[in-house]
């Protein structure tokens, strides 16, 4: 009771404060300024020794990696919708959005909300100069949207439709509504050994060493930089 | 530490010599600054022009880009310089924040680049300078609402899968989206109309009948204005009911002014019809009607000039608050001189103090009716020194309500103009952009025509027809094509994917044998049976290519399942022009093969001119816009 009688004064306190602001005319308050708080959250990285030792970058490397980096993103932190829209302007046909959300899922590794330089540093360290199993355990560990250790097959099932999305309407074979969903079945029967319906690291690690194929294709970002 | 005060530490810990003699313990060991460099000057270069400064000027601020090891990312071994990439015009006044201590806005830069500037050297805008702070916070605020009024016009983006209540908002809130809207805007406003013109005409006297002298209308053709108010309330109640069925959130809505305006406008004519047999409350029952008059408000979302005038009230309110304020105070002041001044005079008007109100706001607002005159000298006097006041108690206020109702109107204006321009923009937006995506698929013809140009051995017009792409062409242009390999799907073009299409569904028709029963991924038929016949026809159809005229290349991808050997590998093999994929499957291999074949022009005589514009495309240079 005494709640509601609280509120009830406060409410009556706002409309006579109101009323004595209306008479005096100091009605219009910085309202507009209310809106643009600081929302320049500025975040500086390590030095750039710290950074190179803890990546297998040179320091021409992380130049060239922070000057980009710190171009699209002046404030030096990525947001979600920042990343979607710099990764969209690679695949103009399509929709990347839901693979930009996984992508970043990936690389926000503290789980903040935001991309430093630091946590896509550490990324792109392990997807470029990573051994053959760092690399495999990052792809690993983007496919298993809630980190739990094992890929099912709906995981599965959203990571393809995202990827599919990608290719946009106007591809040819006309793309289908189950083609992803093939896809994953395909998928599931070469990776799943034991067949209980998920994928585990190891037997995802274990299938890709088999194929020459993922091998091989895991060579292709040796020299993206 | 506050970010300015780094540069008078030294001074801190110096003055600290007045602690020695008082102290009684020992004190802690002095830290050593290693890298002792002597003050050097840096060399900061922004987009090729050079600006020096000490490093101790830098310094100042470590949390600025400029001033912490951030900087170092910007470094250039060969040329012992910081480069950076940026306007240098913007970069002289942060140079001389530093410096000076005082950032200054230039008034000629646009406010959205300073502000890029500033966030990219991690200057916060709150240091403005005081002579600046104000320039710059007025055109922010401008900017802010300029782009607010763009994110609103994104509402006539039609999302998919909208409900039919979701339809039926959109359609009201924005009559323009569809014709349905247009019409029941345009039915509305009409009625709203007639409404408001029965309920004048229901008052002008008709003229007299025999019994009666001058009646007014409404009594005389009691039924048929009955009638036509009946008809515009139902209109109007449908029109209430269809849009709370609408609302997102009814309550919002019920809350909301519009509804408020409806509700008022057809509430008397239901209360009429209740009440109607009750004699006593009659005289209410009369004076609802006045309500009737709410009606003409509803002409409020038809109108953006009426919107605009409420909206500007609104945003004035507190200037005529103080208006109103300020005018009743001269009202009770006058009031009383003159009442007390006339008070002597026989059969003075000036009875009371409220009866006095009313001569000083007729003779404040300068309308003067003459009802009420003052008779006494001091009266006069008075009454002469209340007209003057008045004028000026009202002219003060007054500028400033029509100067924002000026910013308002002018903003919508240039908030409508924007719209009708965004139509156009948007296009040649859209056309550069596929420029990007066309690029890609230009290269994978030069690609395939250059890999058949090679089997051919014709060099030098291999020469001729192809520009070299940038290596970051290039490489995009291979995240493209690994892409395309994950799908097993490939880009086309537009006019392709309605070629195909139209095919698929002319073919289903006709074609009997269905290709591959199980396959899970159709190709259309018609394109397997026209590669069927090609296969016949043509030997060898690289010497078709003249590379003059570019024949149009046809690039298929064709999966087989389980049957790899279809089709015999002889002549096949020098079109295989893409490694063969291997995707394993349970049973048998799948193949991606993607073979391009000119389609000779009489197979095709239509696809030539579909290709018509895209060959066009690919000989012309155009002028790539890149997207990256």
């Amino acid at each position: 009771m005494s709640q509601c009688r609280k509120r009830c004064k406060r409410q009556i306190n706002k409309v006579a404060r109101y009323f004595y602001r209306f008479l005096m005319g100091t009605l219009t308050q910085d309202s507009v300024e209310d809106d643009f708080e600081l929302s320049t959250v500025c975040h500086r990285p390590e030095s750039m020794d710290k950074l190179q030792e803890q990546t297998k970058f040179t320091k021409k490397e992380l130049q060239v990696l922070y000057r980009g980096f710190k171009n699209e993103c002046p404030s030096g932190v990525v947001n979600e919708e920042n990343f979607k829209t710099i990764y969209s302007q690679f695949f103009p046909q399509g929709d990347s959005s839901m693979y930009a959300h996984f992508l970043f899922e990936a690389f926000d590794t503290n789980k903040n909300g935001s991309v430093s330089f630091e946590d896509f540093v550490f990324g792109l360290s392990i997807i470029l100069r990573g051994t053959i199993n760092d690399r495999l355990n990052w792809a690993f560990n983007l496919y298993d949207l809630n980190k739990d250790g094992c890929i099912t097959k709906e995981e599965m099932l959203d990571i393809m439709k995202s990827i599919y999305d990608m290719m946009g309407k106007y591809t040819y074979p006309t793309m289908q509504d189950d083609t992803p969903r093939e896809h994953v079945e395909t998928f599931f029967q070469k990776m799943d050994r034991n067949k209980d319906g998920v994928v585990t690291i190891e037997e995802f690690i274990e299938s890709c060493k088999k194929d020459e194929n993922i091998m091989q294709s895991m060579q292709l970002f040796d020299n993206v930089i | 530490m506050a970010a300015g005060v780094a540069a008078w530490l030294p001074f801190a810990r110096a003055a600290a010599i007045g602690w020695m003699p008082i102290a009684n313990c020992p004190m802690p060991v002095a830290p050593r600054d290693n890298s002792r460099k002597q003050d050097e000057l840096i060399i900061l270069n922004v987009s090729g022009r050079r600006f020096q400064t000490w490093r101790t000027t830098l310094d100042r601020y470590p949390d600025t880009l400029l001033g912490s090891t951030e900087k170092d990312f910007f470094y250039n071994e060969e040329t012992k310089e910081f480069f950076f990439d940026r306007d240098p015009d913007a970069f002289r006044s942060i140079l001389n924040f530093y410096r000076t201590g005082k950032l200054h806005y230039p008034r000629h830069e646009c406010i959205s680049a300073y502000d890029e500037e500033l966030i990219f050297f991690g200057i916060i805008p709150e240091i403005i300078g005081d002579c600046c702070y104000e320039e710059y916070k007025d055109r922010k605020r401008e900017n802010l609402e300029r782009l607010q009024d763009d994110q609103e016009e994104n509402k006539d983006i039609k999302l998919p899968n909208m409900n039919f209540r979701e339809t039926m908002w959109r359609a009201f809130e924005n009559p323009h989206t569809s014709t349905m809207a247009l019409v029941f805007y345009y039915v509305t406003g009409f009625f709203i109309a007639v409404s408001v013109i029965t309920n004048v005409v229901e008052t002008v006297p008709c003229g007299s009948t025999a019994n009666h002298k001058d009646m007014p209308c409404g009594e005389r053709y009691t039924v048929a204005f009955f009638c036509m108010d009946t008809a515009c309330v139902m209109i109007f109640t449908v029109e209430y009911l269809m849009r709370l069925f609408a609302a997102p959130s009814r309550y919002r809505f019920m809350r909301s002014v519009m509804s408020i305006i409806d509700v008022v406008a057809i509430l008397p004519y239901y209360i009429g019809l209740v009440m109607t047999n009750n004699e006593d409350v009659s005289g209410a029952f009369v004076t609802l009607r006045v309500f009737r008059v709410f009606r003409i408000f509803k002409f409020s979302r038809h109108s953006q000039g009426l919107r605009i005038l409420g909206y500007t009230l609104k945003s004035c309110a507190s200037e005529l608050g103080f208006l109103l304020f300020s005018l009743t105070m001269a009202i009770i002041i006058f009031a009383t001189v003159m009442f007390y001044a006339e008070k002597g005079s026989s059969s003075s008007k000036f009875t009371s103090i409220p009866a006095s109100f009313w001569y000083t706001i007729v003779t404040m607002t300068t309308l003067g009716y003459g009802d009420m005159v003052p008779k006494t000298i001091a009266g006069k006097i008075f009454g002469s020194i209340c007209s003057l006041s008045g004028v000026l108690v009202i002219a003060l206020p007054v500028p400033v309500i029509v100067s924002n109702f000026s910013r308002i109107y002018h903003q919508n204006q240039r908030a409508d103009k924007r719209r009708a321009q965004k139509k156009a923009r948007l296009a040649r937006i859209r056309i550069s952009k596929s420029g990007s995506a066309n690029a890609f698929l230009q290269s994978k013809r030069n690609g395939l025509l250059s890999e058949l140009l090679e089997l051919t051995g014709k060099e030098e017009d291999e020469q001729k027809l192809l520009k070299s792409p940038s290596l970051l062409e290039t490489q995009h242009h291979h995240l493209l094509h690994c892409l395309e390999k994950t799908t097993a799907h490939e880009f086309v073009d537009e006019q392709l994917y309605e070629h195909n299409c139209l095919e698929t569904a002319l073919q289903t028709y006709r074609s009997s044998s269905p290709a591959i029963p199980d396959s899970p991924v159709t190709t259309c038929c018609g394109r397997r049976r026209e590669r069927n016949h090609d296969e016949a026809n043509t030997t060898l159809p690289c010497s078709h290519l003249v590379p003059s005229h570019q024949d149009p290349l046809l690039e298929l991808s064709a999966f087989q399942m389980q049957r790899c050997d279809l089709r015999p590998p002889g002549d096949r093999s020098k079109l295989n022009l893409r490694t063969n994929d291997r995707i394993s499957c349970k049973s048998g291999r799948i193949t991606t093969a993607i073979i391009s074949l000119p389609t000779p022009p009489a197979l095709t005589p239509d696809g030539d001119s579909l290709h018509g514009p895209t060959l066009r495309s690919c000989s012309s240079n155009i002028v790539k816009v890149s997207a990256l």
